[in-house]
């Protein structure tokens, strides 16, 4: 599998290698606005070796971070606690179904306005885009436990306590992690609009500097960067879940 | 403790999480209830903040207050413009790339060769937000409709291409052999059976496009638009209008809304079969 | 009596529809008896199990088990699922110390008592393994070890081999006619197969379709050890199965 991965890879690669160097060959397009995978290697290393990459990657990492962990401490537990408790749940579902239609993005200015243009309207944008998913979907894990789990457990002695630590907890973790794994997903989707605008760090900032400047090169770059560490978090991420749910493996879904 | 608020033992020994399924007109009832709290709450939030005046009440409109920028925007006609704006990108964005998508997909689908091409391609595309690719389309196309256009068809392709081809990967083999040992023929078979089994993941791919397209027509309604709801925001910022702002998302979320709904209508429709009753 | 049953009946409500699942049922079980709950899909005998378990609540009437009102679920009744119900995150003797350890037994004589019970249902080789890693057969011997190791007072079994092809379904009759032999529980057991029934009971209580009541009790006059092809044995499955028939038609007019 890897390696018809890789040799698609090389042949998009090559694709792309033709297509802009034919188009600096026929005049085609004016050559800037189709950079080559040289002209976009040389962007990264210079970026690289002045230091920019890293520290603009740094920023929106920390920001996604951050953003991302107060998000999911709230999501996980106002989650457990909507799941477990029916009037609870009923009362903030018609809430989250009448918010969660409106695109986040659509509240960037508005958290502009509110917190500036500094970090924190960026942290807070973020831990608002990616609190209702997750808190939706923890809450649903929840949800999903087995009543004969329950059943079974509590004709083996178990308490109120002992259901939800013993049998809540480890069957809805799976469903819980997922949630958390696809909010940070979502996160490094979004971080790069919101440093579109009003914002003069991060790789978001960094894209959009190769508008304003004009080097085409320094966006495709930017983007590649992002996709990269993306598939990388994500791996990392799939990786782990795997290690810590053993009990899933042979056969089981996901 | 936790007994008193969470649910009882008893109660989850015979309903497990979920609770007892209310009967229709109390969830309904609940539902009502819930809105109208959350109203009252957001009103009475505002009106503190006009009395007591922490910060400048304009940081958190009351939602009457919002209504009524709405309003006016509607009165001088302006909202109109907008909301037709932006009701006309997503229509042409979203379409362009639905009919690219379905198309390509059930072609890749069936056809081994196409698919071996496209594939690397989405793959290496897709994990890159399509956000991060919006400049570019600026660079090539300009500030315009085109690039706004060709920004939703962008974003919109990859997640519905992948989904029809998964809708036609996942059909039964078995649909297929049956279809041909009663004698269907190849145009046969893509009309009678891996179109109708491919459906379902079809729609709900286009359901996700719809979504998606709402999504990112604000960013790009940022950057470099006169007009649209994404433009009402953003440029609501230059004067603090956030009542503007918040009526604006509100409205866009509506109309996601209906978008979605619509696409849910044509399913209920056309994927009768699925339903058991 | 160990479980004493009074005037139990059960109607479920769905959608302001009304469905009496069992009507003014009467049981007594004795210690150590073995009893059967035969009946047709629907006759309620599940519910009846249920109630008993503590899932679910009466509509009226009593369920006393050792003289004792019946309020939930406990351990003093071990429950054996039709779909073995195994904890997934907890292997085979993670599951089986699963009661052991909400009671808070020192580790030393948890161990003791899952090796034992593994071994009663000859699984002490798979102790480490996850119930995703084990065949049904399987899963359902560790679900019987899980409940045999808490020590109940009673054993409920819903089906428990319904899941199963029917080749691995008679090994665990035996086995589990084999454990009981050695554990002596008072042990409810629903089925809606009658070989099954004649096979392990000493008494075998016949219900009706739905809604469910007593129709007949069967107590079966068999050794203890039985064999399936003796002919006092065919005689009692016989006599069971013309009785069961007749509620079976009813079902399906």
């Amino acid at each position: 599998m890897s390696r018809t991965r890789g040799l698609a890879l090389l042949g998009v690669l090559v694709l792309w290698a033709v297509v802009s160097h034919g188009n600096r060959l026929l005049d085609v397009m004016p050559p800037a606005l189709l950079p080559t995978p040289g002209e976009v290697g040389k962007v990264f290393v210079e970026t690289v070796r002045d230091g920019t990459l890293l520290r603009h990657v740094a920023t929106s990492l920390g920001r996604v971070a951050v953003g991302f962990g107060l998000a999911a401490v709230a999501a996980l537990g106002l989650g457990l606690l909507a799941a477990m408790c029916v009037p609870v749940r009923l009362m903030v579902e018609p809430v989250i179904e009448f918010v969660r239609p409106i695109p986040p993005l659509a509240f960037l200015p508005m958290f502009l306005v509110w917190f500036g243009l500094g970090e924190a309207s960026k942290v807070a944008f973020i831990g608002y885009t990616t609190f209702f998913p997750m808190f939706v979907a923890s809450a649903a894990a929840v949800l999903r436990v087995d009543v004969g789990l329950l059943r079974a457990a509590a004709s083996l002695g178990a308490g109120h306590l002992d259901l939800i630590r013993r049998v809540i907890v480890p069957a809805a973790l799976p469903g819980i992690i997922v949630a958390l794994r696809l909010g940070f997903a979502l996160a490094l989707f979004v971080i790069v609009g919101a440093e579109f605008m009003g914002a003069d760090s991060g790789l978001g900032y960094l894209i959009m500097e190769g508008r304003t400047f004009f080097v085409p090169a320094q966006i495709v770059m930017g983007a590649l960067v992002l996709g990269l560490l993306g598939s990388l978090v994500n791996a990392l991420l799939l990786a782990a879940e795997r290690r810590i749910f053993r009990w899933r493996e042979a056969g089981a879904t996901s | 403790m936790a007994a008193v608020f969470l649910s009882s033992v008893p109660e989850l020994m015979e309903w497990g999480l979920h609770g007892e399924p209310l009967p229709r007109r109390r969830a309904l009832r609940w539902r009502f209830v819930a809105l109208v709290a959350f109203f009252l709450l957001w009103s009475l939030a505002g009106a503190v903040v006009e009395w007591t005046r922490p910060f400048n009440p304009l940081f958190l409109p009351a939602p009457w207050v919002v209504l009524g920028a709405l309003l006016e925007l509607a009165r001088k006609g302006q909202l109109w413009i907008h909301v037709g704006a932006t009701l006309g990108r997503v229509a042409v964005g979203f379409t362009t790339g639905a009919v690219a998508a379905v198309a390509l997909g059930l072609l890749a689908g069936q056809v081994r060769a196409v698919r071996n091409v496209l594939e690397p391609v989405v793959e290496l595309l897709r994990p890159i937000p399509p956000l991060a690719m919006l400049p570019l389309f600026i660079v090539w196309v300009g500030i315009g409709e085109g690039s706004k256009v060709g920004f939703i068809t962008y974003a919109t392709f990859f997640p519905m291409f992948v989904t029809t081809v998964h809708g036609v990967a996942q059909i039964d083999d078995r649909l297929l052999r049956a279809a041909q040992s009663l004698g269907a023929r190849p145009r046969q078979l893509f009309f009678r059976v891996i179109l109708p089994a491919a459906l379902p993941d079809v729609l709900t791919g286009l359901r996700l496009g719809v979504a998606l397209s709402f999504f990112v027509i604000v960013i790009s309604e940022f950057i470099g638009a006169e007009e649209g709801l994404g433009y009402l925001i953003n440029d609501g910022r230059n004067f603090f209008l956030v009542p503007q702002m918040l009526g604006a998302a509100v409205l866009l979320g509506l109309l996601g809304y209906a978008g979605n709904g619509l696409v849910r209508g044509v399913e209920r429709r056309v994927l009768r079969w699925q339903q058991p009753r | 009596m160990k479980i004493h049953v009074r005037g139990l009946s059960r109607t479920f409500v769905a959608a302001g529809r009304e469905t009496p699942a069992l009507l003014d049922v009467d049981l007594d079980v004795a210690e150590r008896e073995f009893v059967c709950i035969l009946g047709p899909s629907g006759c309620g005998k599940s519910t009846l199990l249920n109630i008993v378990a503590g899932f679910l609540r009466p509509s009226s009437g009593d369920v006393l088990v050792e003289g004792r009102p019946v309020t939930g679920p406990g351990a003093d009744r071990g429950v054996v699922f039709q779909e073995y119900v195994l904890f997934p995150w907890l292997t085979v003797t993670g599951n089986v110390e699963f009661g052991l350890k909400l009671k808070g037994m020192p580790a030393g004589e948890q161990r003791a008592v899952v090796a034992r019970y593994l071994e009663l249902v000859g699984l002490a080789a798979h102790a480490e393994k996850y119930p995703v890693q084990l065949s049904g057969g399987m899963k359902q011997r560790v679900a019987i070890a899980r409940a045999l190791a808490n020590n109940p007072e009673i054993i409920l079994m819903d089906e428990p081999f319904g899941a199963l092809d029917a080749q691995t379904r008679e090994v665990l009759q035996d086995e589990l006619g084999r454990i009981q032999r050695v554990e002596h529980k008072t042990v409810l057991f629903v089925t809606h197969s009658i070989r099954e029934a004649v096979y392990l009971a000493d008494r075998v209580i016949v219900m009706t379709s739905a809604p469910g009541r007593i129709k007949q009790v069967f107590t079966l006059k068999l050794p203890e050890v039985r064999d399936r092809f003796a002919p006092e044995f065919t005689q009692c499955e016989s006599e069971i199965t013309r009785v069961v028939k007749e509620e079976v038609a009813k079902v399906h007019e």
